[in-house]
């Protein structure tokens, strides 16, 4: 479970959240929503032990990621962070065994190799694995880290805006694999950062609005797309259609 | 196969460096003279070109910038700025004290340098090497200026311009601590393949971040101010070696390590044995004959990046 107290953060001069309360419970996939510059990465960076609060605090399964070693943090949370602009020409498979990295630092084991094999094949990575990352396409390169964070083996995997760069049928088919990921018993906790309103409507669980720092509604998926409240999230107003018992959000 | 060819390359190159010079080894005492000059000016030119090219790499990963070497974050030249403050103030100095206020006054000029290229947009990967170009003219026309008022200007043109003619057994040795500061980095080499991928991922993956990237920058600072000191600066080793083993083999540095830290010496060595040649018996020295080589590698760096958008 992770939990915010009060928490607030503030970078340079300028705050970027304020008092959030937030609880989310472990299991499936948690979507954060809201207009640009409302605090989602704060909030991700905040949980994840990257951004200390500057007041409140945060727990994720009880444990305070600022006072945690960074292995044990490493251990329990995984963080991709947007778009990474990464300049490496590091083979898939190498940076996917980085990912084993909090647990063995520096010498893999069978278990870790047998771990990274597994994260390249359940992001269908096997054929590109010797690829050097400069030469894979956005959404190739994007999966390529994902699976990273996969191999990290942490119960929370904290995503942000993963389905940027994909088109269409690659974003359906990574959040269909993270779906998959977070069921079940050993089911990881996904937080996922989506601008897509829809992706977030037909795969989330749960959704959590932010705006202007702030939590504005936190919700199971279907009673939070509402048009009120989307309007007032987004100061834009929408349209919520049924398809197959699922919401579909147009933005009018 | 490779392995083999690179080893033959290199003993070939070694066997020219130990066999040219004005004095013939199989007349007099040619054991000897293999032993007080060749011999210590082949290791140093190996040594120092080993350590400038993983200094290169280590800069490379820390600021995530491919075009950037520590000759282009200005860390030679503050280096010289400390070399000289201490010339002045205690010129009697042990080479030990000499060194280690190089060292440290080239970790200060490379913090100067990181905390302007906090402030260069990332956007343009050109534009942090011409940051740094410029911000290291300015510590270099300072020295210049200090020097000159100070009738250093003979040190100030050793430390510049590095050759080997002057290395004699006893006079190079100070070089070995490269070999040193290898292993170390060899033993950090996953840390810093990981501060290549940015604070955040790094960080996330369980990387003290601040400490590792501290480190790495002493190692360079102190590797800097070793070859400086005991043969003088040259420049684009640094940036030549580990591009071209990058785009070889990638960006695994506890893979490529040793292949950088060769390759780094055997242009260096070749850059020397050339010098040696074109004008037998007298010699040019080595960073301007690879000053040129390099000039045109990098030239060739701009413009065959493959995929400039994503990349640099």
């Amino acid at each position: 479970m992770i939990e915010t107290r009060a928490l607030a953060y503030r970078a340079g001069q300028t705050d970027i959240l304020h008092g959030i309360d937030l609880t989310i419970p472990r299991g499936g996939i948690t979507a954060l929503i809201g207009p640009n510059g409302a605090g989602k990465s704060s909030l991700l960076h905040c949980v994840s032990g990257l951004n200390q609060p500057s007041e409140g605090s945060v727990t994720i399964d009880g444990l305070d990621p600022y006072a945690a070693s960074s292995r044990e943090r490493a251990r329990t949370v995984a963080l991709l962070q947007q778009s990474p602009t990464v300049v490496s020409r590091l083979k898939v498979a190498e940076l996917v065994g980085f990912g084993r990295w909090p647990h063995h630092r520096g010498r893999p084991t069978t278990e870790d190799n047998d771990k990274t094999r597994a994260a390249l094949a359940a992001f269908a990575l096997d054929d590109l694995a010797d690829r050097s990352l400069e030469t894979l396409s956005g959404g190739q390169r994007q999966r390529a880290f994902i699976a990273m964070a996969y191999a990290q083996d942490t119960p929370w995997m904290l995503l942000d805006e993963p389905l940027n760069a994909l088109d269409p049928r690659h974003a359906r088919d990574l959040m269909a694999r993270l779906h998959g990921l977070s069921r079940g018993e050993q089911g990881r906790s996904i937080v996922i950062v989506l601008h897509d309103i829809n992706a977030a409507a037909g795969w989330a669980d749960r959704i959590v609005a932010m705006k202007d720092g702030r939590v504005f509604a936190h919700e199971e998926s279907a009673a939070l797309l509402t048009p009120e409240t989307l309007r007032e999230v987004f100061d834009t107003p929408f349209q919520v259609l049924r398809h197959e018992g699922r919401p579909v959000v147009v933005a009018r | 196969m490779t392995r083999l060819l690179i080893a033959a390359a290199l003993a070939g190159l070694i066997g020219l460096s130990l066999g040219i010079g004005a004095a013939s080894l199989f007349e007099g005492d040619g054991g000897w003279l293999l032993l007080v000059s060749r011999l210590p000016r082949t290791l140093a030119a190996l040594l120092a070109g080993a350590g400038l090219a993983l200094a290169g790499v280590v800069v490379q990963l820390v600021v995530q910038n491919r075009l950037v070497e520590p000759s282009l974050t200005g860390t030679p030249e503050s280096a010289m700025l400390g070399m000289l403050a201490v010339t002045l103030i205690a010129p009697g100095a042990a080479i030990a004290l000499k060194m280690g206020v190089a060292a440290a006054a080239g970790l200060v000029g490379m913090a100067g340098f990181l905390a302007l290229a906090a402030r260069v947009p990332r956007a343009d990967p050109m534009l942090l090497p011409i940051v740094g170009m410029i911000y290291a003219a300015i510590i270099g026309a300072v020295c210049t200026w200090i020097a000159w008022a100070t009738d250093l200007m003979q040190f100030l043109g050793a430390w510049r311009l590095g050759e080997f003619s002057g290395v004699m057994q006893g006079r190079y040795e100070w070089l070995w601590g490269i070999a040193a500061l290898a292993v170390v980095l060899y033993v950090l080499a996953d840390r810093i393949t990981l501060l290549g991928l940015g604070a955040a991922q790094a960080r996330s993956l369980g990387l003290d971040y601040g400490q590792t990237r501290v480190l790495g920058l002493v190692i360079v600072a102190a590797i800097t101010a070793l070859v400086m000191v005991t043969v003088g600066n040259f420049p684009f080793v640094g940036l030549v070696a580990p591009n071209l083993v990058s785009r070889w083999k990638g960006d695994n540095l506890r893979a490529n390590l040793p292949l950088i830290a060769l390759g780094g010496g055997a242009l260096v060595l070749g850059a020397d044995v050339i010098g040696r040649i074109v004008r037998y018996p007298f010699e040019i020295p080595a960073a301007t004959i690879f000053s040129v080589f390099g000039a045109a590698v990098f030239l060739w760096l701009l413009n065959a990046r493959p995929g400039r958008r994503a990349h640099g």
